[in-house]
């Protein structure tokens, strides 16, 4: 059993996708844990996790990012991640990374067991489906499972949950909402064709869908199928969860 | 180990992609096997369907446990059947051994059922070279075999072909009237099948278990060829892989549950073969000689390995009907004759990693064959130390290696770290929007995706604009 996050304060890890490509994403986060009266830290030496090389084989190099994530975290009480990918690095295979490293191995166990995937966090951590949010018109969303998250996190029905009960938003589902968009970090980059075949796919499946906004939990999935929706100049738009939750919070006075 | 050429998957997945005909005909073929596999191994709900798969992971675990003691035993047990059985360090001399086999009986035509060993160890070419008149009798082999390729998926081998295709190679190599009606093509191709069958003096099949409590050599198969193949010619030949062998029989029942279940989605193959040794005395069928050839080629090498995992499995291919890189290339793409998920953990296995080297990387490491998978392979971690193996040896390109090395010098470095995020940002801002590049490493990924643009201000820059005069969080 892990530790329950209940009470206690949130050190964001914000992942290095967020920080660059997508900072509204931490700034969701924010706002909504502040909503919910969690305080929240934001250690500032953060940069990624490791998995870009891990995926790639290179553990050397993977293991000497995950050692500065967890000097930097090392004294953090709740770790939580807007990604499923990233979280499962942290959770699933940091373990891996330490094998042969018993005190860092202690440690990296430690942050495993105290990292949560943001709507893993808000559902299952503390127990909170219904964030009382509501968007100013009636929008109709359809998730986007994405692998890591889905498969090794065990996510997919939190996410579905928390946007279900925001008000005046409805749900439908993604024909192979659970089929891979073909990113994969380093598999985009190194077999384009293969991962462009995949992207086809979803897209067409998106651009026949009735929703209007695709949610997904990871920004890597994100700008993958939002590079695709872009260059075919589809009107749908895909949204990461906590920007999709935050624009349900009153309105913010300036 | 074996002859493999270097593996060029990039290239052949290109013109995969592109050809439209094999696209739609492996959609739809591993969509259909997927959604029934779902509906069978699921039929009495998914705790059921779980606790299955778990116990097959089990008996597979348990098995390979003990595998140089239960393969003495199966040795042993299936002598005492009456069944000759000999072992086989490679394909050469599983070769050796069955033109041996072929010779000392004075066989001519051989009639064989589908066997993925035997395409491993390309039997079919050297036998048709020493001068027997080979056939292979499972429709899909049959058709693969007129058509000079290889299988693009061991269980439905000829999934790349549309009916049109077979019917134009059944009209040209078999003069086959012209029909394009399925039913007809089929039993068109069944009456010169049935000829083989009676005609051929030795039958070679596979072999998906061996009971080792009982020495039971047990085959499953569909088109009912199985059971021609091993009772029909007065000699048969199997050839089982060393990892084929399991405890008991109440294992192999379990196992029989969900090998069907997960291929094909059948609850039971329509035929299943316990095959207990040559024809006794007293009875009047069966081969008066059977022969079980016990084939390693490579496989006790991953028995000594951190890959062990890899030989749980039972070549059902549930991983490849829910490969989305498989449903984009096709199995040829793979390059040898095991494509998928497993392929691309078992092609370098067995023919060497320098060999395979795109392979590891032929995945988005999306997890789904591992959710699938009957024996619970977890085959992305098994690609992820595959891929740590090529970087241990230094087989990645000088480029790949520098990369990654200033990634991680950037990323556990927080200044250059937002330095990094500057370069990006300025780069990304010089890009035109909608611009194809034409080279470098993001070549690829503009010809179908924009770049995604950094954000004018970072995560990092908004929190300490929040927090100014604090040091810290």
């Amino acid at each position: 059993m892990r530790p329950s996050p209940q009470d206690k304060p949130v050190s964001l890890f914000v992942t290095c996708l967020v920080d660059w490509l997508s900072p509204t994403t931490g700034i969701s986060i924010v706002r909504l844990l502040e909503h919910l009266g969690v305080p929240v830290h934001f250690p500032r030496r953060q940069t990624c996790c490791g998995q870009p090389g891990y995926n790639g084989g290179y553990r050397h190099e993977a293991a000497q990012v995950a050692r500065h994530f967890l000097d930097v975290f090392q004294d953090a009480e709740v770790i939580v991640v807007p990604s499923g990918s990233c979280s499962a690095m942290i959770c699933h295979e940091f373990p891996t990374l330490f094998a042969d490293d018993p005190a860092r191995l202690k440690l990296a166990q430690r942050l495993a067991s105290i990292t949560w995937e943001f709507t893993e966090y808000l559902v299952e951590g503390l127990g909170v489906i219904d964030l009382k949010l509501k968007l100013p018109a009636p929008q109709t969303f359809a998730f986007h499972d994405s692998c890591h998250g889905l498969r090794m996190m065990g996510l997919g029905q939190a996410g579905r949950a928390l946007v279900g009960h925001i008000e005046n938003a409805s749900l439908t589902e993604l024909v192979d909402h659970d089929e891979c968009c073909g990113f994969g970090g380093l598999f985009s980059v190194k077999m384009p064709d293969v991962s462009s075949a995949m992207l086809a796919k979803k897209i067409a499946h998106i651009n026949e869908c009735t929703a209007s906004t695709i949610v997904v939990g990871d920004i890597s999935c994100l700008i993958h199928i939002q590079g695709g929706l872009s260059r075919q100049q589809s009107p749908k738009q895909i949204r990461h969860i906590a920007d999709v939750l935050a624009g349900g919070l009153p309105e913010r006075p300036v | 180990m074996m002859t493999a050429h270097p593996n060029n998957f990039s290239a052949a997945a290109r013109s995969a992609i592109h050809d439209q005909q094999l696209g739609a005909a492996v959609a739809n073929a591993t969509n259909t096997a997927a959604s029934k596999r779902r509906l069978a191994m699921f039929a009495y709900g998914d705790e059921h369907g779980e606790t299955m798969r778990q116990q097959a992971a089990q008996i597979r675990r348990r098995a390979l446990a003990r595998l140089p003691e239960l393969l003495e035993q199966a040795e042993t047990n299936m002598q005492a059947n009456g069944i000759q059985v000999s072992w086989a360090a490679n394909g050469q001399e599983v070769r050796e051994q069955v033109i041996a086999i072929a010779r000392q009986h004075q066989i001519k035509r051989i009639a064989k059922s589908k066997s993925m060993v035997s395409e491993e160890i390309s039997l079919n070419h050297v036998l048709e070279a020493e001068g027997f008149d080979v056939l292979e009798t499972d429709l899909g082999e049959y058709i693969i075999q007129l058509a000079g390729e290889m299988p693009s998926h061991i269980v439905t081998p000829v999934i790349h072909k549309s009916k049109a295709m077979i019917r134009d190679l059944f009209m040209q190599k078999l003069n086959m009237p012209p029909t394009d009606d399925a039913t007809e093509m089929t039993r068109f191709a069944r009456q010169i099948l049935r000829q083989g069958f009676l005609e051929a003096d030795m039958g070679i099949s596979g072999g998906n278990f061996i009971i080792a409590e009982t020495g039971t050599l047990c085959l499953v198969t569909n088109e009912g060829n199985g059971r021609m193949v091993t009772s029909l010619p007065p000699v048969h030949v199997a050839l089982v892989g060393i990892e084929k062998v399991v405890e008991t029989l109440d294992d192999y029942i379990t196992l029989t549950q969900v090998l069907p279940r997960s291929a094909t989605g059948q609850p039971m193959s329509v035929y299943t073969h316990m095959i207990n040794g040559p024809r006794k005395s007293d009875e009047e069928g069966g081969p008066s000689h059977l022969y079980v050839i016990l084939v390693d080629n490579g496989r006790s090498e991953i028995y000594n390995s951190k890959y062990v995992e890899a030989l749980n499995c039972i070549r059902c291919g549930a991983c490849i009907n829910v490969c989305p890189v498989y449903e984009a290339v096709g199995g040829h793409t793979y390059g040898w004759v095991y494509p998928g998920p497993i392929g691309a953990v078992i092609t370098p296995l067995l023919t060497g990693l320098e060999n395979a080297k795109p392979l590891p990387y032929a995945s988005s490491l999306c997890g789904a064959c591992k959710q699938v998978c009957p024996v619970d392979i977890d085959l992305p971690r098994l690609l992820l130390d595959l891929r740590h193996d090529l970087v241990e040896q230094k087989k990645q390109s000088i480029f790949w290696r520098a990369g990654m090395r200033g990634w991680a010098f950037v990323s556990r470095t927080p200044f250059l770290f937002g330095m990094a995020r500057l370069g990006g940002r300025w780069g990304s801002k010089l890009l035109p929007k909608r611009r194809k590049l034409p080279i470098g490493p993001l070549g690829g990924w503009t010809q179908s995706r924009e770049i995604p643009p950094f954000a004018p201000e970072s995560f990092h820059q908004w929190w300490a604009k929040q927090h100014k005069g604090t040091q810290d969080d």
